[in-house]
């Protein structure tokens, strides 16, 4: 059995006065242990709501979340406030885009990580101090014992990342999710925390959701990838499959639209054209259809379903031929 | 019948502005007609416009007439109430207390809006000034709010009222103005700068929009949503600090003249005999304040970009 | 018109627009109460020399803090720039004053990265574009100013209904067509591009490097295109530079960049580059550097990477700053060592991490503890 088990996922954003808005619309994956896991979207696909749903960290009010998110055979979208708070920091990590936003900016880092440390692991004194160094010291902030002093506003946004990550892996969690954890921050120093986090998952066999709207880091660090759009999953697939032939239109346009380094120069991108505000509603044909150019008549009358597609999942009556698809990915 | 012309009216005017395109004043003055808050305090202040406006013809008997036939049965102990024909009754000096109370109306919004709209002017010129020219244009004129901000407002109020060689109702319409001044001198220069480091600043800047231009055309407008919620909640103070001042005799000593703060400050040696003289004007101010504060209040709400969508 | 500008023209048939000479741009950090003192500096740039020539699209390339914002701003003397010139033709933008200057906007634009932010909320998109041109005495008559707008607005392919919108109306994409079109409006020579497409989605992001691609072609542009990104920025580019703490530290042609980069940082910046190819992904190897970016406040002695670089030698590199010097023609770099790592003889080492505070910098502060080390993956 699988970690953690989300099925048909669902949150509605219901406010007062407005037509309530469905952010996440049956949303299914399994993340197996010690596996990487992406969720790729632009904005406003419902990446980072599904995220939050899971982790119960939506606001209580105005919304509704559907569905299930099995961890270790505990739905977690059954549990209490209190049960829920139990579990995040012990089994559930989060890292999230802005470290320094999520970070408290009054108490010190080495308080923060402490507190994790006391409050599920039951550490004291010393020993959490210690424990909280040697959590530094394993993401790469150098003098850790000095740091645990500092305040935030003291650190650069690739440490303050770095203290977010020591933080969300003080009690080993075994599923960590992260929400853009590098788009915040530059290359250089986005390469070195994604080098961690595969570190990481490789040493600790700690289970990642990734989500971010990056196809280039997905490309590197993620096992399986989800590509949503809308609310939904439109393709699921390994990274190679995904990478090298790209069946959902979406997919294939977004790896058009991206300039690559090591493209030869001269060639033109291949946008998507319009943009997510051309969407029609799932209720009766695919929401990419204004923007597909491979849309058929059936694209805007009937809703395409998540079907199985070789080794992977596909949800598009009119997908790329797969010729074209290895043809085009392997440019 | 009557129902459907209007609103057939109102769908083909959103849909023009539609078309059009909506600017950002005329989708918080949408907000605004949606909020109750807002309705609430637009019909206070019209109703009291209104009043204010057609005083002469609304008052029943002449206010500044002392009647015989309430004079005469006034002692300093029985001032008479409401009877036929005088439905407020008599004040103290035996005139129609009901059309005394109407008649006040004007004065208070003389005094509230000429005071609001000088402190607004001057407030606006060193505000402006400030924030157009930065550097050592900003940091006098700013030390001189500060000086202006340091003496508590009601105590300014009354040392120029107490300068003044003839107390009269421009004494207490200067002097709430000045105290005004501060206030709206500081809020539009800060607006003034955060828009001087604003992008779309800089934008006209490159494109080699003239500094003139670029202030009253882009800096100024976008720095008014502030002021001018500042400028309604000002006429609610303004009305109650006029009030306070002529309560304390420092406005006009003239005794036909008819205000509220000064009939609330002559009502206080009869409390005993007849609290209604405070009373009434008492509840005048209260609720035209609050109209004022309501209005002010929802613009500040409809202007803030939080609720942009 | 001068003899200098004549024989230039006459030289060589790709002119230089835009030539920039040892710019510096530096900006006082004041603290005080009553009266600001001058407690130091942030050396945003500190002495670039760079051409642009016409018709070309250079891009300038670096991290957040490079001072690569500054440097654009600098050129359309947006900021003030501390010494140095930036000769546009044959007039130095650097000393240009008032009017003159003002006149001289014309002829250079900005487009830039916040696309909602950069326009005026209270404008609808035709008083927005028209300004520009009423500025320089472009709207000659009601009726061509009319059909001039509504060519541009199909250039930047926007309907031609968007005049009387607003900002808020139009997505994300929408609003840097109307931030190019502004551009436009006042028919320039140069644009300088701050970041045009980082603020945008990805499927979004091609369309805008496309149309600047075609409006390039339409109206013989020059841009200076400044990006974090170096994939957009070699896609889009014809020439690169790459800028580090303040100082240019490689230029090329951006094929010459990407296949044979000389400078170690730049090594590092492309390896860092995420490809969308999990084959390349996987088989690439990664230079990653330790620590973070020093305070342009406090930049290092010598050479401004040496305290993150993998092949910092013992001589030189902490005592003299590199010139930026012809490597090979076309090809600047401004690394001591370039020959001898290009040709292998300086292998990478270990770097520890610096490290670098956010606030109050102190250059001699206790080394301990390595961050992520120089690793090569396989």
């Amino acid at each position: 059995m699988a970690l953690l088990e989300v099925r048909d996922l669902s949150v509605v954003f219901q406010r007062k006065g407005e037509k309530p808005f469905t952010a996440v619309d049956g949303v299914s994956f399994d993340v197996d242990p010690g596996q990487t896991v992406g969720l790729v979207g632009e904005s406003g696909c419902g990446k980072s709501v599904t995220s939050l749903a899971i982790m119960g960290l939506l606001p209580r009010r105005g919304n509704r979340v559907g569905g299930t998110a099995t961890f270790e055979g505990t739905n977690l979208l059954s549990l209490s406030d209190n049960q829920m708070r139990e579990r995040r920091g012990r089994d559930l990590g989060m890292v999230f885009q802005d470290p320094l936003s999520s970070l408290n900016p009054v108490i010190s880092i080495g308080l923060q990580v402490t507190e994790v440390l006391q409050r599920h692991r039951g550490m004291k004194g010393d020993a959490a101090k210690r424990k909280a160094a040697e959590l530094l010291d394993k993401v790469g902030i150098p003098d850790p014992t000095r740091r645990l002093s500092e305040y935030p506003h003291q650190l650069s946004g690739g440490m303050r990342q770095r203290a977010l990550i020591a933080i969300a892996l003080a009690c080993a969690p075994r599923l960590l999710i992260a929400d853009e954890p590098t788009t915040a921050l530059d290359v250089t120093i986005q390469a070195q925390i994604l080098s961690l986090l595969k570190e990481l998952v490789t040493d600790t066999g700690t289970a990642l959701v990734m989500i971010t709207h990056d196809l280039g880091v997905v490309a590197g660090l993620c096992d399986e990838v989800n590509v949503l759009y809308g609310g939904k999953i439109v393709e699921r697939a390994e990274r190679h499959a995904l990478f090298n032939h790209a069946r959902h239109p979406y997919t294939h346009g977004l790896l058009g639209s991206i300039p690559r380094l090591d493209a030869p120069k001269g060639e033109k991108l291949v946008p998507i054209k319009g943009s997510v505000s051309d969407n029609i509603p799932w209720d009766n044909g695919c929401a990419f259809a204004p923007r597909c150019p491979n849309a058929i008549d059936d694209c805007r009358q009937t809703m395409p379903v998540l079907e199985t597609d070789g080794p992977g999942q596909l949800r598009c009556h009119n997908p790329v031929e797969l010729a074209d698809a290895v043809r085009e990915g392997a440019r | 019948m009557t129902t459907i012309m209007p609103k057939r009216r109102k769908d083909k005017v959103d849909e023009l502005a539609k078309a059009a395109g909506t600017s950002l004043t005329a989708q918080a003055f949408k907000r605004m007609r949606r909020s109750p808050v807002a309705i609430t305090g637009a019909v206070i202040v019209a109703l009291f416009l209104l009043m204010a406006i057609f005083a002469p013809l609304l008052t029943p008997k002449d206010p500044y007439f002392r009647y015989p036939e309430l004079f005469t049965i006034k002692t300093p102990n029985f001032i008479p109430g409401s009877m036929p024909g005088f439905l407020f009754g008599s004040d103290e000096f035996g005139r129609d207390f009901f059309s005394r109370v109407l008649v006040a109306s004007q004065q208070t919004l003389l005094v509230g809006v000429l005071a609001t709209l000088i402190g607004l002017s001057i407030g606006m010129v060193i505000g402006g000034l400030a924030g157009a020219f930065g550097g050592w244009v900003d940091t006098v004129l700013m030390r001189l709010v500060d000086v202006m901000l340091s003496v508590p407002s009601l105590l300014l109020a009354i040392s120029i009222a107490a300068l003044a060689a003839q107390p009269s109702q421009w004494t207490v319409i200067i002097a709430v103005s000045i105290v005004t001044v501060p206030i709206f001198a500081r809020l539009l220069r800060g607006a003034m700068l955060a828009q001087r480091s604003s992008d779309h600043v800089l934008a006209a800047t490159a494109v080699g929009i003239r500094r003139r231009t670029i202030v009253l055309r882009h800096m100024l407008p976008n720095s008014m949503g502030p002021v001018l919620v500042q400028a309604t909640l000002t006429l609610a103070t303004a009305i109650l600090e006029a009030a306070a001042l002529s309560f304390l005799g420092l406005g006009d000593p003239d005794t036909d003249r008819a205000e509220w703060g000064l009939m609330l400050a002559n009502a206080q040696r009869y409390l005993e005999v007849r609290p209604e003289l405070a009373f009434y004007p008492a509840i005048a101010i209260i609720i035209v304040a609050l109209g004022f504060t309501l209005l002010g209040e929802s613009m500040r709400e409809a202007l803030d970009p939080k609720n942009r969508r | 018109m001068t003899t200098a500008e004549s024989a230039g023209t006459q030289e060589s048939t790709v002119d230089t627009l835009v030539s920039i000479q040892d710019l510096k741009v530096h900006f006082p950090i004041k603290r005080g109460v009553v009266l600001d003192r001058t407690v130091g500096y942030v050396y945003a740039v500190d002495g670039v020399t760079l051409e642009v020539k016409r018709g070309e699209t250079y891009g300038l390339v670096g991290e957040s803090g490079c001072g690569k914002t500054t440097l654009g701003r600098g050129l359309l003397r947006l900021v003030e720039p501390t010494s140095g010139h930036a000769w546009f033709e044959d007039v130095d933008l650097a000393t240009l004053k008032g009017e003159r200057l003002r006149k001289m906007r014309r002829r250079m634009q900005m487009v830039f990265q916040d696309p909602l932010s950069s326009l005026d909320p209270r404008q609808s998109v035709e008083s927005i574009l028209v300004e520009g041109m009423r500025a320089h005495d472009l709207d000659k008559s009601k009726e061509s100013t009319r059909r001039r707008l509504l060519e541009l607005l199909d250039a930047v392919g926007l309907p031609s209904t968007s005049l009387r919108k607003y900002p808020h109306e139009f997505s994300g994409g929408q609003r840097q067509r109307i931030g190019i079109a502004r551009a436009l409006t006042v028919e320039p020579d140069l644009i300088v591009a701050d970041e045009p497409v980082s603020a945008l989605d990805v499927s979004v992001q091609a369309q805008v490097i496309n149309l600047l691609e075609d409006l390039q072609n339409e109206f013989g542009l020059t841009y200076l295109v400044i990006a974090h990104d170096l994939a957009v920025v070699r896609h889009i580019s014809d020439r690169v530079g790459v800028m580090y703490l303040g100082g240019l530290v490689e230029e090329a042609t951006s094929d010459a960049l990407y296949a044979e980069p000389l400078h170690p940082y730049t090594r590092a910046l492309l390896s860092a580059v995420p490809v969308p190819d999990p084959e390349v992904e996987d088989a690439r190897e990664r230079i990653l550097l330790a620590g973070d970016l020093p305070s342009p406040a406090n930049p290092p002695t010598g050479c401004r990477f040496h305290t993150r670089c993998p092949w910092k030698q013992e001589e030189l590199c902490d005592t003299d700053r590199p010139e930026l010097r012809e490597f090979r023609p076309g090809h600047r770099v401004a690394c001591h060592y370039a020959e001898d790592i290009l040709a292998g003889r300086i292998q990478p080492h270990e770097v520890r991490a610096e490290l670098v505070e956010e606030h109050g910098i102190s250059p001699d502060m206790p080394l301990v503890g390595p961050a992520s080390v120089t690793e090569v993956l396989e």
